[in-house]
C-alpha cells in the first residue's frame, strides 16, 4: 500500500506543476493582453468566452491548425529540435521549486545551482533556432541572445549568492525556511534588483527584448517559425516570466511564508504580483540600443552583484 | 533610476483611467452626415434620376472604381443606362461627390458592407439608387439649369431669363 503511495504520490505532484505550469504560460498569454490593455486605455481580448478567456483555447486551435512549415533553406533536424531545446529546461527548473513545505517534485539540495544551469542551457535553443534558420535576422536575433543571456547570467549567479550565504544552502525549502524572521528582500534588497534585472533579460522580456526585436529583426531568432513550434517559443518565454516570478518570491518574498492563507495561495499571490510587474515593466520601458544594453550589464549591474556580495559577506564574518 | 519608477507609477495609474476603446457592434459611434461611407446615387424631389451621365464621377475617381453608360430618354434628359461602383477598389476619398453637378452622386455614414464574396462588393445601379434626395432635399438640376428638355423650354427655369436673341438688333 505504501509503495503504492510512493508512485502515485509523486506522480501527481509531477503532472499536477506540468499541467499547472503549462496553462500558466498560455492563461499568461490572455493576461498580458488584457494587461496591456489595461494600462493604454484599451480593452484587449474580451469577446470569447467570459472576460475573454477562451481566447487562450481559441489561439491554441489557430496555432494547432497552422501549417508546421520547415524553410528548405534550413538545417531541418537542428531547427526541429531548437524550440524542445529551449523549452525543456525551463520546464525541467519547475521540478527544483518547492512550492509548500509539502509539495515539490524534487527536494534537491543543490535547486538554485540546477537552475542556473538550466538558465544556461536555453541559451542553447536561441543559438541554435537562429543558426538554423540560415536567415541574416535570424542569426543576428541568436547572436544578440547568445550574448546578452550570457552577459546577464554572469551577475544573475552572483546576485543570488547573497540569498545562498545568508541561508547556508542551495536548497529552495531551507532557503525559505530561513526567512521566517524576516524576508531576504529587506537585507538583499539590491541583490532582488538584480536579480529581477537578470531575470527579465534572461526571459528575453521588454525592455531587454533585443533578440527578438520587432521593429529592426522582424523577430529575431523565431523569425522562420510558424506553427507549433513557434508556440513552443513563446510557451517557453511565459513559462520563463512565471520561473522568474516564482523564484523572485521563493528566494527574496519568503515563498509560501504568509499570515492566515494557506501556503500555496500566498505563492501564488506573490507570483502574481510579480508576474504583472513584468508586464508593467513591458508596458512602460522603450527597449535600449544593444550597446547600452552590454554597457548597462557590465559596467553597472556586475559592479553592483559584486559590491553586494562582498559587502554580504563582510557583514556575515564581522557578525559571527 | 528614480524616473525609471516614476514611469512606471504613471503608466500604473492608467489602470483607473476610462478606457476609450468603443465596443463597436453594441455600441455604434455616432457619424456626422459628411461621413465619407457607402455611395449612392440619389434623386431629385419629384423623383426623378439626378444622375445626367457626365462620367466626371468616372474621371475623377483615382482607383477608378466607377464605369457607367449615358443614355437619354425620350425627353431628352441624359440618364445612366447603367451604373456600376466596385467597392472592393472604392477608397471613400469622395472626388466622385465633389465632381457630381448635380449632386446626385453621394456618400453616406454607412460602413457596414462587408461580404464573404468578392464578387458582391461590385454594386450595380439598382443597388445604388435610393428612392429620396439625399443630403439635398430641395435642389433639382432641371429646374434650375438652362438646358431644354422634353416639357422644358430654354428660359423657363427659375430665376432663369428668357434667352435672347444673338441675331437680334435691339441693345
Amino acid at each position: 500500500m505504501s509503495e503504492l503511495r510512493n508512485i502515485i504520490v509523486p506522480l501527481i505532484t509531477v503532472f499536477g506543476v506540468i499541467i499547472i505550469a503549462m496553462s500558466m504560460a498560455a492563461g499568461l498569454i490572455w493576461l498580458e493582453r488584457r494587461l496591456l490593455a489595461l494600462w493604454q486605455d484599451r480593452y484587449g481580448p474580451n469577446r470569447v468566452g467570459p472576460f475573454g478567456l477562451l481566447q487562450v483555447l481559441a489561439d491554441l486551435i489557430k496555432i494547432i491548425s497552422k501549417e508546421d512549415w520547415v524553410p528548405p533553406f534550413a538545417d531541418a533536424a537542428v531547427f526541429v529540435v531548437a524550440p524542445a531545446a529551449m523549452f525543456i529546461p525551463v520546464l525541467l527548473t519547475f521540478a527544483v521549486i518547492s512550492y509548500t513545505p509539502g509539495i515539490a517534485v524534487t527536494d534537491l539540495n543543490i535547486g538554485l545551482l540546477f537552475f542556473l544551469a538550466m538558465s544556461s542551457l536555453t541559451v542553447y535553443g536561441v543559438v541554435l533556432a537562429g543558426w538554423a534558420s540560415d536567415s541574416k535576422y535570424s542569426l543576428l536575433g541568436g547572436m544578440r541572445a547568445a550574448a546578452q543571456m550570457l552577459s546577464y547570467e554572469v551577475f544573475m549567479s552572483l546576485s543570488l549568492m547573497g540569498v545562498v550565504m545568508l541561508a547556508g544552502s542551495f536548497d529552495l525549502r531551507q532557503i525559505v525556511e530561513a526567512q521566517r524572521g524576516l524576508w531576504y528582500v529587506v537585507p538583499q534588497f539590491p541583490g532582488m534588483l538584480i536579480f529581477l534585472t537578470a531575470g527579465v533579460a534572461e526571459t528575453r522580456r521588454l525592455p531587454f527584448d533585443l533578440p527578438e526585436a520587432e521593429g529592426e529583426l522582424v523577430a529575431g531568432f523565431h523569425a522562420e517559425y510558424s506553427g507549433m513550434k513557434f508556440a513552443l517559443f513563446f510557451i517557453e518565454e511565459y513559462l520563463g516570466i512565471t520561473l522568474v516570478s516564482v523564484l523572485i518570491s521563493v528566494l527574496f518574498f519568503g515563498g509560501w511564508l504568509g499570515p492566515l492563507l494557506p501556503p500555496l495561495a500566498w505563492l501564488a499571490i506573490k507570483t502574481m504580483f510579480f508576474i504583472s510587474l513584468f508586464i508593467l515593466l513591458r508596458a512602460t520601458f522603450p527597449r535600449p540600443r544593444y550597446d547600452q544594453l552590454m554597457s548597462f550589464g557590465w559596467k553597472v549591474m556586475l559592479p553592483l552583484a559584486l559590491t553586494n556580495l562582498v559587502v554580504t559577506g563582510g557583514i556575515i564574518l564581522a557578525a559571527r | 533610476m528614480i524616473s525609471l519608477l516614476k514611469g512606471m507609477w504613471q503608466v500604473f495609474l492608467h489602470t483607473f483611467r476610462r478606457r476609450v476603446t468603443i465596443q463597436y457592434p453594441e455600441h455604434v459611434d455616432y457619424l456626422p452626415p459628411r461621413w465619407r461611407g457607402r455611395i449612392i446615387l440619389s434623386r431629385d424631389p419629384d423623383g426623378e434620376e439626378r444622375c445626367v451621365a457626365c462620367y466626371l464621377c468616372a474621371a475623377a475617381c483615382p482607383v477608378d472604381c466607377i464605369s457607367l453608360q449615358a443614355t437619354e430618354d425620350a425627353h431628352g434628359r441624359r440618364y445612366p443606362a447603367s451604373f456600376r461602383i466596385n467597392f472592393s477598389r472604392c477608397i471613400f476619398c469622395g472626388y466622385c461627390e465633389e465632381a457630381c453637378p448635380t449632386d446626385a452622386i453621394q456618400l453616406t455614414p454607412d460602413f457596414e458592407m462587408c461580404e464573404y464574396d468578392r464578387q458582391n462588393l461590385v454594386y450595380e445601379k439598382e443597388d445604388l439608387l435610393i428612392s429620396g434626395p439625399g443630403k439635398y432635399h430641395d435642389y433639382n438640376f432641371y429646374r434650375v439649369a438652362g438646358i431644354s428638355i422634353g416639357g422644358k423650354d430654354k428660359g423657363e427655369a427659375e430665376r432663369e431669363s428668357p434667352p435672347i436673341d444673338p441675331l437680334g438688333l435691339l441693345p
